[in-house]
């Protein structure tokens, strides 16, 4: 497979009176052509952070401590900020959180979208307004061309939301960065643009990075899957790797939390206790205060990533040779049956 | 569109009949009257009261007024024989609609730029140098900068005349930089604070993904978002800048409208009066009614709900 991106040990602290916060502790992932990857974790994980490197977004009190990011070979972060703009919607694009604010309520929508195509190529306004329109009908929107002199309060929200799409794909980049697009909308309109972007990708052959802390949301686009705490990634792999074989007890708080049909508890499950203040990360590993399974080497060496299977690694001690069998809770047994019967064969060795 | 436009002006015109009638009150309750020179005698005090109508019951003189001035006739001065209001008035409003205009336009748009830079340049030397610059501006009194102008740049230099309004253009210089401190204060401060949050949300950052380079943010999407808070404080400015006027013109001894208005006053000059208060009230609605139009130019939401009105 092609590799389209490929981070290196990236390591970004960010700037604060009380000192340097340590947002992104040394993560290393990669994305290949035309797959989806997604990533998970909690807010103030550093999966946004992630993202915005790659786009060259970063806010001005962050810096880059190492790490390189390359795209098709090419370290971004030895750019400057004008082959930085060039790049910015035109290879590599990003579709937002919130699109009730994320369009310009002053500008025309069908301005809006030509945008990317007249800063990118030299292409006339008028041809650039067709391509709009040719987007914008691509993404759903009936009747796009009687609605190019539109301004963004005319449409609802799951209306902007694909034509901030439209926006980001109009240059067909070859990677699309989705940061949770469908948080701010309601379930079902949350359906249509997940199947609006699944629908796009074939289209326009794109790679996605999906940015999200719904689970359920992944099961339904994801081809892999990254976890990531604190600042670090803690377990990744295929998505049905990640969703029936989990292996980090983080990773199992997060499917705990998530209501299934089978869930029968009148409470809704939640991961104990709140992330670690990352102005001073902890010791060993940064999940063991919240963890119920944690051991002595926990509190004092970070544990290194074990191999599950060729794609599916986790970085937790409970996979040591050494470590003691865990009673794992009851939803993860239960996906493990599930993992077990897919795949015997394995499971007998 | 044009039915809102009729709208407003048909509330202009009553905003003017209150206004006016209530000025003729409140300046029916003034102590003394326009005749208070203890030279002159009863019987000739009484004989201008009646000349002018002022024997009369005050509704009878207020039915007069407001009939007259239904016909465009704001009736003649008391200070000045024989000339009409209208005439006093027009022969003076030139000077200082210049100077305001000027002012408004020089104060806005030197100001905005100011708020621009300081806000792109946040938390650097050049925004403490344009926030020190609008404290100063905001702080000072449009007189004193009258003053200094005066003395330094008129009289140690001589790059502009010191006072009347003989040389066109350049005597309009000074008092236009005196009276254009308070609004480039105020709109800076105003767009500074604006163009910071507009700078930091989802749409331009969305705009910065598209590949638009810092500039380019700036000119197609931050600058126009971060002007709707502006066209607000245009009409209490234009407020500032009609009073203001009054002492500014009274410094470089121009013969505006301004130092009009303070000399019938004292001369309990009723008809001058009752036409400068019009006249401000005139200006300052329609100042308001430009600028609610305006809104809906810079700013689309606006414009929409006015047509569905």
């Amino acid at each position: 497979m092609d590799r389209i991106l490929d981070v290196k040990d990236l390591a970004i602290d960010f700037a604060t009176f009380a000192g340097p916060v340590h947002a992104i502790r040394h993560v290393n992932f990669h994305l290949d052509k035309g797959e989806t990857l997604a990533i998970v974790g909690e807010s103030g994980s550093g999966k946004s952070v992630t993202m915005r490197t790659v786009m060259g977004l970063l806010a001005n009190n962050a810096s880059i401590t190492s790490g390189e990011v390359l795209l098709e070979g090419d370290d971004i972060l030895k750019k400057s900020e004008k082959e930085m703009s060039a790049m910015r919607g035109n290879d590599v694009a990003m579709i937002f959180q919130d699109p009730m604010t994320s369009l310009d309520p002053t500008m025309t929508i069908g301005k809006q979208v030509a945008e990317p195509l007249l800063l990118h190529n030299d292409i006339s306004k008028k041809a650039a307004l067709k391509e709009a329109v040719r987007t914008l009908e691509l993404v759903g929107i009936n009747d796009a061309e009687s609605r190019l002199n539109d301004y963004p309060h005319q449409f609802s929200g799951g209306q902007r939301q694909r034509i901030v799409i439209a926006i980001a794909i109009i240059n067909h980049p070859k990677i699309l960065i989705a940061d949770e697009p469908t948080t701010a909308l309601d379930v079902t309109i949350q359906a249509q643009i997940i199947h609006l972007l699944k629908d796009l990708q074939t289209k326009i052959d794109t790679a996605i990075i999906f940015i999200t802390h719904d689970l359920g949301v992944v099961a339904g686009i994801a081809d892999r899957v990254e976890v990531m705490y604190a600042g670090k990634i803690i377990e990744y792999g295929d998505v049905d790797e990640v969703f029936y074989n989990p292996q980090h007890p983080y990773t199992w708080g997060l499917l705990e939390a998530m209501p299934t049909l089978e869930t029968k508890r009148s409470r809704l499950f939640a991961i104990p206790g709140t992330p670690p203040d990352l102005l001073d990360p902890p010791k060993g590993d940064a999940f063991a205060p919240r963890n119920p399974f944690a051991m002595q080497i926990d509190t004092e060496q970070e544990p290194p990533f074990f191999q599950v299977s060729p794609t599916h690694f986790a970085a937790t001690w409970l996979l040591h040779p050494d470590a003691p069998k865990v009673d794992v809770p009851d939803e993860i047994k239960r996906r493990w049956g599930i993992w077990a019967a897919k795949h015997p064969a394995k499971e007998a060795d | 569109m044009v039915k809102y436009v009729l709208k407003r002006i048909g509330f202009l015109i009553l905003t003017l009949f209150l206004v006016a009638s209530i000025t003729f009150f409140l300046m029916k309750l003034l102590p003394g009257t326009p005749f208070n020179n203890p030279k002159i005698p009863a019987d000739q005090i009484a004989q201008l009261k009646a000349q002018y109508g002022l024997d009369k019951p005050v509704w009878q003189q207020y039915l007069v007024y407001i009939l007259g001035v239904a016909h465009g006739d704001f009736g003649t001065s008391y200070q000045f024989t024989g000339q009409t209001v209208s005439y006093l008035i027009s022969s003076r409003v030139g000077p200082s609609l210049q100077l305001g205009a000027q002012a408004m336009v020089v104060g806005t748009l030197l100001g905005i730029l100011l708020g621009a830079v300081a806000a792109i340049r946040k938390n650097t030397w050049v925004d403490s140098v344009a926030t020190i610059f609008a404290i100063i501006g905001r702080s000072i009194p449009n007189f004193v900068f009258a003053a200094l102008l005066q003395y330094f740049v008129a009289y140690k230099w001589g790059l502009a005349p010191v006072a009347l309004w003989e040389d066109g253009f350049s005597s309009s210089v000074l008092p236009t930089l005196a009276l254009a401190m308070a609004p480039l204060a105020n709109t800076a401060r105003f767009m500074r604070t604006e163009m910071v949050d507009v700078l930091s949300s989802d749409y331009i950052e969305l705009a910065r993904s598209k590949g638009d380079s810092k500039w380019q943010v700036v000119a197609r999407h931050a600058l126009r978002n971060s002007m709707i808070p502006i066209v607000t404080i245009i009409g209490p400015m234009a407020v500032d800048l009609m009073v203001g006027s009054m002492v500014v013109e009274n410094i470089f001894a121009i013969p505006g409208i301004g130092e009009q208005f303070v000399k019938s006053i004292t001369t309990n000059d009723y008809p001058v009066i009752m036409g400068l208060t019009v006249m401000y009230c005139f200006m300052l609605t329609v100042v308001i009614l430009i600028v609610d139009i305006l809104y809906g130019f810079i700013d689309p939401r606006i414009r929409l709900s006015g047509e569905a009105n």
